[in-house]
């Protein structure tokens, strides 16, 4: 699929980080507000596939050299390691903690093990959605 | 947890350290650094000698699946501690061999030793559980690493299969055993071998005790390898020599007459054991040696050989049981089978693991294990030829060997048959002694052919790929001590007699406190005459061999239980395949009516059977006017698809209903769902756009399908239905809704103020991680399917 277009691929360049970084946003305040792995994953593929669309295969593949299988396996790591953690703490599988923590400049922050495992759901959704197009759109 | 659970999970963790080690020291053949964990095994079981002699037991519990009534318990007795030192000790020996046997810059040492080790673990995981159902677990991890083992040299076609058929029979038997434990926990409820035992004579007049018996004598048969399930050891010698000198011959086909020992003071009682593992046994005994005498594989010989020898312990544990219709004297009159089943037991693994050895090293020097090629290596490897002369005379049950004494012991349990008056043994009971004369007769007959036709006899070089020559002094070390062993268990038996066979002894039969003494002498009695028939009779039909030999030619090779084997299961493959041929067509569009139709059914099925229909207007909210414009744009869209004329413009449209719902949930006022579907709309387009591409254009005459009657019904159908079940859904309250426990909870539990996520990544974690994990397999799957369709040619093209 080689496409020229000009005006989408200047936008592309622009919005691609707008988007990425909108989905990071997503991620993190997802245990507050609307938003968690699961979207914030799709976001982040979603931006992919734009660039996917604007460009061809070829050249994304170029910017973006990332094993998206690599990804997905250390997605579903993260995601078993933060359930499996609890056992060594002889509390049930998949039981998360959180504390609050004050950190200068930004203030007091609740960290959650929960985040670690959105992290794993997050990379999971990513490198199964890329790696799924990409599998299909590169076959010939 | 202690330090016997530690010492049975050893070898699994050490197999995870293995592929490690092996890639960080390329350089130093793994098989030293797996050497010392069975040495240090060893060192540790041979401290709980002392205790079990004095008849005491050792026990440790650890809790795996309490709901079920699972623990780990860990249990040394007698018998497991026998079982236990030859894992070890055997497994010491046979990991020193390896090292010397395969080369490191040849083979791929990390799986062979990761496989060994699993091996090892789990049948010490047998032998000390004192669970049915760990000891199930186990017993299948030893059939796995089995078959991965044979399988080693898997480009080898005779490999795969000999490897397939070995899974495919001792797993058949292990399925069978576990329909025999949970039957016995029907009849006892607990899993726990120990209190099993406790009620034996409560349960040996029930119902489903002679079920429960036969599934666990077809697992223990099928694991040991006899009659008719013998066929698969031969084909399992494809595996490298230390695998097969360790699993089949000293260990694991082992576990079957483990089995039977565990399981004899609850079944030995009924007459129908007795029968099914002396006579299945004295069949396997003599089968095996027959037709050990016609083969002309080194291994081959060895594989029949034990088939058969295996065959004589079963026997002897059989008789044995007829000692417990009797008390004092008499008792260990007729016990004396047991001993020797014990006895032997230990005697086979020192006797057969060097002979192992010594095909593998005739093997590895000279290329062969063709004794039509081989012979006079006599005098090329000196040192081989004396451990293999110790060993087969050994196995020929000559003395001044462990054999011999062992073979005396099998036939005066043989002869005292004939005094037994109970379960009519008294008529039939006369063809034990008989077989197994017949059986000793050939066991002669095939070790001297193994020996003499392999290292006397005329020396062939032109046969032989290598010049043969003796094999290095690492290689030569595990077969001397085993056969020193065969010498000095030979003169000294009783230094093994109070210290491992009473003990073992005593598990088999609870309450046999008896002294074991093993003789050498027994004056001139009937055994002694038996084995100066044997060696007469032997001696004859091994020197007129070529003269009779024609006898095996008589069974035509298509009636063999081979080809039974081979034709059933080409029979249920293609069975198989027919039968899924009939409805798995390969059209996508016929598979999507199969599970449409059965989703109406069921689900329709369903309503109706529970009534669960029902229409309910009260408690709704009103509709308001975006509600009803959304819902005619879902319904236009929908409907355009249908007539729609290219593809584009149909994804476009669903794309469109999909954006659609999105709205809903926003007026709805469910942020979270409107968010992931938007952005799931926007993905699945694009995704849907990249697989049209591949699809040729939607040609003129193909504009509009045709009315399909068939594809309308089942599509009105799941509409209907549902329509149906969303409206039963929320007319029909069941339960209270579980959604204040998640208002309440969510900020206390978790720290979140957003539900859905909280439920996400909290609450119902397990879910969520399933989802992901199935989201995985699914995207490797997609990726298997399109890039190495077209086979290996194009594979990797990506890296």
């Amino acid at each position: 699929m080689r496409t020229n277009d000009i005006l989408l691929q200047t936008a592309t360049k622009v919005i691609l980080f707008i988007i990425i970084l909108f989905s990071f946003f997503i991620f993190f305040k997802g245990h507050y507000t609307p938003g968690g792995g699961f979207v914030g994953g799709l976001l982040t593929s979603g931006a992919i596939v734009l660039l996917l669309l604007a460009f061809d295969m070829k050249t994304v593949r170029k910017s973006l050299p990332v094993n998206y299988m690599f990804m997905t396996a250390t997605g579903l790591l993260f995601a078993l390691g933060t359930s499996a953690g609890a056992i060594f703490f002889d509390v049930p599988f998949l039981t998360h903690a959180f504390g609050h923590v004050n950190i200068p400049i930004l203030g007091e922050l609740s960290l959650h093990t929960a985040t670690l495992f959105d992290l794993g759901v997050y990379l999971v959704v990513v490198g199964v959605t890329i790696t799924i197009i990409q599998t299909i759109g590169e076959d010939e | 947890m202690s330090l016997l659970h530690l010492a049975i999970i050893s070898p699994f963790l050490l197999a995870i350290l293995v592929p490690i080690l092996y890639k960080l020291f390329r350089n130093v053949h793994t098989g030293w650094f797996v050497l010392p964990l069975p040495i240090l095994l060893f060192s540790y079981f041979i401290s709980f000698v002392s205790m079990t002699s004095n008849g005491q037991t050792f026990s440790k519990s650890a809790p795996w699946i309490p709901v079920l009534d699972i623990d780990f318990i860990a249990k040394v007795d007698g018998l497991g501690l026998l079982f236990a030192l030859l894992i070890t000790g055997i497994g010491s020996l046979v990991v020193l061999y390896s090292v010397f046997y395969l080369a490191k810059d040849k083979e791929q040492l990390n799986t062979f030793y990761v496989y060994l080790l699993l091996f090892m673990g789990a049948m010490l995981g047998v032998v000390l559980s004192d669970n049915l159902i760990v000891l199930y677990t186990f017993w299948e991890f030893t059939s796995f690493s089995s078959f991965l083992l044979i399988g080693y040299w898997y480009h080898k076609e005779r490999s795969r299969y000999g490897a397939q058929k070995s899974m495919l029979i001792t797993v058949f038997g292990g399925l069978s055993m576990l329909g025999g434990i949970i039957l016995l926990y029907i009849m006892t409820g607990t899993f726990n071998i120990s209190e099993i035992i406790g009620q034996a004579s409560a349960i040996s007049s029930h119902d489903l005790f002679i079920p429960a018996m036969l599934c666990f004598l077809l697992g223990a048969f099928t694991k040991s390898a006899q009659f008719p399930f013998h066929i698969w050891l031969p084909d399992a010698m494809e595996a490298p020599t230390p695998v097969s000198a360790y699993l089949h011959s000293a260990t694991m086909v082992k576990a079957g007459i483990y089995l039977v020992a565990r399981m004899s003071p609850v079944f030995a009682e009924e007459a129908l054991w007795l029968w099914l593992v002396a006579g299945f046994g004295i069949l396997t005994l003599f089968w095996g040696s027959f037709n050990a005498v016609k083969q002309t594989d080194l291994k081959a010989i060895l594989a029949f050989s034990t088939v058969s020898q295996l065959g004589m312990i079963m026997s002897l544990l059989g008789i044995g049981a007829a000692a417990l219709h009797f008390d004092g004297v008499d008792r260990s009159y007729f016990g004396v089978a047991t001993i020797a089943a014990v006895f032997h037991l230990i005697n086979h693994a020192t006797f057969k693991g060097s002979l192992f050895m010594v095909a593998g090293i005739v093997d590895h020097e000279t290329g062969t294990r063709d004794i039509r090629k081989l012979g006079g290596l006599m005098n090329f490897m000196p040192i081989t030829f004396t451990i293999a002369l110790i060993g087969t005379f050994s196995m020929a049950g000559l003395p001044p060997f462990n054999g011999f004494l062992s073979k005396e012991m099998f036939f005066t349990g043989m002869i005292r048959v004939l005094e037994l008056d109970i379960f009519s043994l008294e008529t039939w009971g006369l063809l034990f002694p008989v077989i197994a004369w017949t059986a000793s007769v050939f066991t002669f007959l095939y070790s001297m052919v193994l020996l003499f036709k392999t290292f006397t006899g005329k020396h062939q070089p032109e046969k032989l790929e290598k010049k043969p020559h003796e094999a290095p002094m690492g290689m030569l070390i595990s077969p001397i001590v085993l056969a020193s062993l065969v010498v000095v268990f030979g003169f000294f038996p009783n230094i093994l007699s109070n210290s491992i066979i009473a003990p073992t002894v005593s598990s088999i039969m609870p309450g046999n406190t008896a002294d074991v003494h093993i003789s050498f002498w027994h004056g001139f009695k009937p055994e002694l005459f038996m084995t100066l028939g044997v060696i007469a009779f032997g001696v004859v039909l091994f020197k007129t061999l070529p003269k009779w030999n024609g006898v095996y030619r008589i069974f035509p090779e298509n009636l063999s239980l081979n080809s039974l084997y081979d034709q059933l299961l080409l029979g249920i493959e293609k069975l198989s395949s027919k039968l899924t041929r009939t409805f798995m067509n390969g059209s996508i569009r016929t598979y999507l009516v199969y599970i449409f139709t059965f989703f109406i059914v069921i689900l329709a099925t369903t309503l109706a059977v529970k009534n669960a229909f029902k229409f309910d207007t009260s408690n709704i909210s009103s509709i308001g006017f975006y509600e009803v414009l959304l819902a005619i744009a879902v319904v236009i869209a929908s409907i355009s698809i249908l007539f729609a004329k290219s593809r584009m413009t149909s994804i476009i449209l669903l794309g469109a209903v999909g954006y659609t719902v999105s709205l809903f949930f926003v007026l709805f006022r469910a942020p979270d769902l409107a968010l992931t579907q938007l952005v799931i709309e926007t993905i699945s387009v694009a995704l849907f756009l990249l697989c049209f591409y591949h699809l040729p254009k939607n040609s003129k005459n193909e504009e509009r399908m045709g009315f399909k009657l068939t594809n309308a019904l089942v599509s009105i159908g799941v509409g209907a239905i549902v329509t149906l079940i969303a409206l039963s859904a929320h007319s029909n309250k069941v339960f209270d809704s579980i959604a204040q426990y998640y208002v309440e909870n969510t900020y206390t539990e978790a720290a979140g103020k957003n539900m859905v996520n909280v439920i996400l990544v909290d609450f119902r974690g397990f879910d969520t991680l399933f989802e992901i994990t199935v989201l995985s397999i699914a995207s490797l799957g997609i990726f298997t399917m399109i890039k190495l369709r077209m086979g290996g040619g194009k594979k990797n093209e990506n890296k």
